[in-house]
């Protein structure tokens, strides 16, 4: 059955992973960050903005990387909606892998909030000063955090059932660090 | 990419019972996941968040969209603040570089009743954005009590549910306080000490003080716990009617900022903005607690305020003076009610944002601020 057993190139599985840990890291923290009143609201909010502006550099260098080391083929054993929801899934990761950050950064720019990141480093705003704007950007940055944690679930249970069911390769061609 | 092929490896099939407990545990790893992130959003735990302050203060004051939902009932002003360069050698702030720096302010009344009736026992507010033009922007907002009721956001929550309007009376309920105040010694001994100073004649006598610690960071790195106040250069000129008088019978709705608007027109007004200089055993983490009088304080400047506006039409309606908008140079304590202050004041901010479009007109109207109405 093992007809596939191509791996990501090195530099793909290396931004998968780290991204990985930094996506999940942020819709936990962006989650409680939003509901806290607590004194850890104001260390959970200097996190979320040098962490949303780091994964949407990653995002574009992994663009990059997509394009310069496309990734191995699903196996030919895969049902084709299955193909389907793989892509599909990816297409919208990726989505908001930008999406997420620049909706963030858009609605500070509109609210206005000043946009820190580290100290006396800020960004400029990217829209003009709009309060009703803001109040839209806000709800949909939430919108969309849901839909990015429903699609990492699911493809965290995609990436269970390759791995635990099907074992056609597709989880060790992104886990696997084996030399060979 | 070459497809590595290692045909050696084909994985033995599974048994019915060994697939469904593989499906079983991919499910019970996605509940998990999920549940975990349900618990963080606060949605099934009992914590305080967010939506749960939201709720008390509509309970408390009504539903006013539009509105802050506390500190409702406000005045837009503009004027500017002239630093002495006194604070320079404590802070890297541009903000106390010597030299003149805008501002937008605005003055308010504590309470989520955009409509309420002005009164001298009210709890009057002071809030100001700076804007150096080289450097970051710091906002403040300032009580005129000589302490904060609560050092918590939990005890501002309680006090907020204490403070419920009884349908019956549509007063508070004096034993829901009481029961609050004893449950809370530290709000004993504030509002001791919050009685002990009686409130002035109006906006313009007010000191408004920071009440929440902060500390200054200077070029070299040291750090100093710090409070700050406005200090009035004037007194309150009464034009409205009689200053001692809170019966309804007497009082103007909006005379606190009726005279404040024709002090305004007749001449800017004026405050000295004193940061006091705290010790390392001055209390940084409770609002409730005054610093002994003798610390020394820095006169960092006077803050001149030369235009008003209403709410409807002036700039500050939409700045949310959240208190750690802070530049470099000016640094957050230990003090849990900036966090909880933050916190809420952003999800208030998106939500009157939100509802900007349905906003009725403001108690204080453009007219009114014009100094056009006279009481």
């Amino acid at each position: 059955m093992k007809s596939h057993a191509a791996r990501f190139p090195f530099m793909s599985r290396c931004l998968h992973w780290s991204m990985a840990v930094m996506i999940v890291a942020m819709l936990f923290l962006g989650v409680g960050m939003a509901a806290s009143v607590s004194p850890r609201y104001q260390l959970l909010v200097s996190i979320h903005r040098p962490l949303g502006i780091a994964i949407l550099i990653l995002a574009a260098a992994r663009l990059v990387n997509r394009l310069v080391n496309p990734p191995p083929p699903l196996p030919h054993t895969m049902p084709p909606l299955q193909r389907f929801a793989a892509d599909a899934s990816h297409y919208v990761l990726y989505a908001l892998m930008f999406g997420l950050p620049l909706v963030g950064w858009a609605m500070l720019s509109a609210e206005p909030y000043p946009i820190v990141i580290f100290g006396a480093l800020h960004l400029p705003p990217i829209l003009p000063e709009n309060p009703v704007l803001y109040a839209g950007l806000r709800r949909l940055h939430t919108y969309l955090a849901y839909v990015m944690f429903a699609t990492f679930v699911v493809h965290f249970a995609a990436a269970l059932m390759h791995a635990l069911i099907r074992r056609d390769g597709v989880f060790e061609s992104m886990a696997s660090w084996r030399r060979r | 990419m070459k497809q590595i092929h290692d045909s050696g490896k084909v994985p033995r099939p599974l048994t019915a019972a060994q697939r469904s407990a593989r499906i079983a545990l991919i499910g019970a790893v996605m509940l998990i996941v999920t549940a975990l992130f349900v618990f963080v959003g606060g949605w099934r735990s009992a914590r305080l968040t967010q939506s749960r302050m939201m709720t008390a203060f509509q309970a408390a004051s009504g539903s006013h969209p539009g509105f802050r939902r506390n500190h409702a009932k406000g005045l837009c002003v503009a004027g500017w603040f002239d630093s002495s360069g006194q604070a320079a050698a404590w802070s890297k702030a541009v903000v106390f570089e010597p030299g003149r720096v805008p501002l937008i302010g605005r003055f308010a009344l504590a309470g989520g009743m955009p409509f309420q009736t002005d009164a001298l026992s009210t709890v009057r507010s002071m809030a100001l954005r700076f804007s150096p033009a080289s450097g970051h922007e710091w906002r403040t907002g300032m009580n005129n009590i000589p302490v904060f009721a609560v050092n918590s956001a939990q005890g501002f929550y309680e006090q907020l549910v204490a403070s419920k309007p009884d349908p019956a009376t549509g007063k508070p309920d004096p034993a829901a306080m009481k029961e609050f105040v004893g449950r809370h010694p530290e709000t004993a001994r504030a509002v001791a000490i919050i009685k002990a100073q009686p409130a002035t004649a109006g906006f313009a006598d007010s000191t408004f003080n920071s009440l929440d610690a902060f500390r200054l960071v200077n070029s070299a790195g040291a750090s100093v716990p710090v409070r700050w106040a406005a200090v009035p250069l004037q007194a309150a000129v009464i034009q409205a009617s009689s200053p001692d008088d809170d019966s309804p019978q007497t009082a103007h709705g909006n005379r606190l900022f009726d005279d404040l608007i024709a002090q305004i027109h007749e001449h800017p007004l004026q405050w000295r903005l004193l940061i006091t200089l705290g010790r390392p055993e001055d209390p940084t983490a409770d609002a409730t607690v005054a610093w002994p009088d003798d610390r020394p304080h820095i006169d960092a400047g006077v803050v001149t305020i030369d235009q008003v506006s209403s709410e409807d039409t002036g700039a500050c309606a939409d700045i949310n003076f959240d208190p750690l908008v802070l530049p470099p140079g000016i640094e957050p304590s230990d003090d849990p009610l900036l966090s909880a202050r933050s916190a809420v004041y952003a999800r208030s901010f998106t939500l009157r944002a939100a509802e900007k479009p349905a906003k009725p007109p403001s108690a204080v109207t453009p007219r009114e601020a014009q100094g056009v109405v006279k009481p």
